[in-house]
């Protein structure tokens, strides 16, 4: 609170504060008419509208004069106990912040033995854990099915996370550096390089070689272009480098699509897949690791399910 | 002491004293906020947008996404645990209007920037339900035509106005920057640099 660009702030915060409240006590208090005696009447108003239209002026009921003044003592002991009066921070010495971290401390010291004896545990132990699957389950809606899907199936150019087949690897600890420090998978623009008659051989070749219907009279004229273009890095036999995270072209996976339209438009333009790292995205509480361990679990033990 | 009788009558006094009582509330809760460094200086790294995230900007406010989507992750567990540090006025220094919004019928986009991929975001914008089958969200197809924004220099002066201190260079080189750029793309750049500059600790 103390944060005014000039002390003068506070003290015209408080004064007017102040003055509002006494001013208001004074002025009610100067309203105040006495109380009637039984049978008094009381004096009319002084002004008359409308010809012959007066009032009386009685007293306001004593209840509801109770309830001004209730008002202003409450304001006070408010004023008090909680941060109102310019930098004073209140004798309880409440803060947003404070209220905060004190919810986040109560939080940790239930949940962290709970995560501290799935930390002793591998990623492979834990997977098998129906409680850790369960907690798993609840990380990774929160933070991966908005790529990965809800069931973590994917979709077009989101890996599927139940087929067993990973472009990076599925050891338990690959899993967790791909959560941790994301991924990016770039594969480069070959239009350029192929030709549209190329890129078309090419694609017809990589589409022999996970046995789909092709050309194969392209395919055969794809084959040595493959090998002088692609096979950096999808490997000469086409079965992709996990350390480049190249996919393999052999299985029935296609991230983007098998059609021979969409292999197309893949080799002609490239494709740029990013995983974001989820280190700044799992909130900002202690509990980083536990969850980043307890994600890599789930996500190890999702194809296993199947 | 001026009497019951004369207020009462005197129409333009009742009109002054009125306002003054009515006032005192936002001169003591409001404008001082005006004068408080944690609400006047931004926060380590935070840059007025650049002319393209600007653009999104307005995009964004033009297809009222802030109907649906606040920015401001508040100070509770189950808020910063979902999303990451809760905001702090620091952050929206530069944010004129800002865009906190109060509705959150979609998750809060305070902390939305480098959560997702740009690809996602494209994905997620002409269809939500092509990466997220149980979305709500409405698609926006129509973000994938030329992005045409002719008064983005006489923003930038009028935000200048009110110190957001862009150079004469940056100003002279916007209308480049917007060149052949998309309403998408504009849109997609504001996102991904929201609430990157989160306090650390």
């Amino acid at each position: 609170m103390s944060d005014f660009t000039s002390g003068f702030w506070p003290i015209y915060i408080s004064i007017i504060t102040l003055v509002s409240i006494i001013g208001t006590w004074i002025f009610l208090k100067k309203q105040t008419t006495r109380k009637l005696a039984p049978g008094e009447k009381a004096e009319l108003m002084e002004h008359t509208w409308d010809g012959d239209l007066q009032d009386f002026n009685n007293p306001l009921p004593r209840w509801w004069l109770g309830l001004f003044y209730g008002t202003m003592v409450f304001s006070l002991v408010y004023l008090v106990l909680w941060p109102g009066l310019g930098s004073y921070s209140g004798v309880l010495g409440w803060t947003s912040k404070g209220e905060y971290e004190a919810e986040v401390k109560a939080a940790e010291a239930q949940f962290q033995p709970v995560y501290a004896g799935f930390m002793q545990q591998d990623i492979a132990t834990v997977a098998a854990d129906p409680n850790a699957r369960a907690i798993g389950k609840n990380l990774f809606l929160t933070y991966c099915s908005q790529c990965h899907g809800s069931n973590a199936e994917g979709s077009r150019g989101f890996p599927n996370l139940t087929d067993n087949d990973w472009l990076y690897g599925g050891e338990p600890d690959t899993i967790k550096t791909t959560i941790t420090n994301g991924r990016n998978g770039v594969m480069p623009a070959m239009g350029g390089v192929l030709g549209e008659a190329g890129t078309r051989e090419v694609a017809n070749y990589v589409m022999s070689l996970s046995g789909r219907k092709h050309d194969a009279t392209l395919a055969a004229a794809g084959q040595t272009k493959f090998a002088e273009n692609c096979a950096v890095c999808h490997m000469p036999d086409g079965t992709g480098m996990k350390a480049l995270g190249s996919a393999n072209l052999t299985d029935k996976v296609w991230l983007y699509g098998g059609s021979e339209a969409t292999i197309i438009e893949s080799i002609t333009k490239g494709r740029n897949g990013v995983m974001p790292p989820m280190t700044q995205t799992l909130g900002t509480t202690s509990n980083q690791e536990a969850k980043l361990h307890l994600l890599a679990a789930y996500v190890y033990g999702l194809p296993q399910k199947q | 002491m001026i009497s019951h009788q004369s207020i009462e009558k005197n129409l333009g006094l009742l009109i002054v004293l009125t306002i003054l009582i009515v006032s005192v509330g936002g001169l003591v809760q409001i404008v001082p906020l005006f004068f408080q460094t944690s609400t006047t200086t931004p926060v380590a790294g935070l840059k007025p947008y650049t002319a393209l995230q600007l653009a999104g900007r307005d995009i964004y406010i033009r297809e009222g996404c802030v109907g649906c989507h606040s920015q401001m992750v508040r100070p509770f567990r189950a808020e910063t645990e979902r999303y990451g540090h809760y905001s702090v006025a620091g952050e929206f220094v530069y944010d004129r209007p800002f865009l906190w919004g109060s509705k959150r019928t979609g998750p809060d986009l305070h902390r939305v920037g480098g959560r997702y991929s740009d690809t996602w975001h494209t994905a997620h914008l002409m269809n939500p339900r092509d990466v997220v089958p149980e979305s709500n969200m409405p698609a926006y197809p129509w973000l994938d035509r030329p992005l045409k924004d002719a008064a983005i220099q006489k923003k930038m002066r009028t935000l200048n106005i009110v110190g957001h201190g862009y150079t004469e260079q940056e100003i002279a080189e916007a209308p480049a920057a917007l060149e052949g750029k998309t309403e998408l793309e504009a849109l997609i750049t504001y996102l991904q640099v929201l609430g990157t500059h989160a306090p650390k600790n």
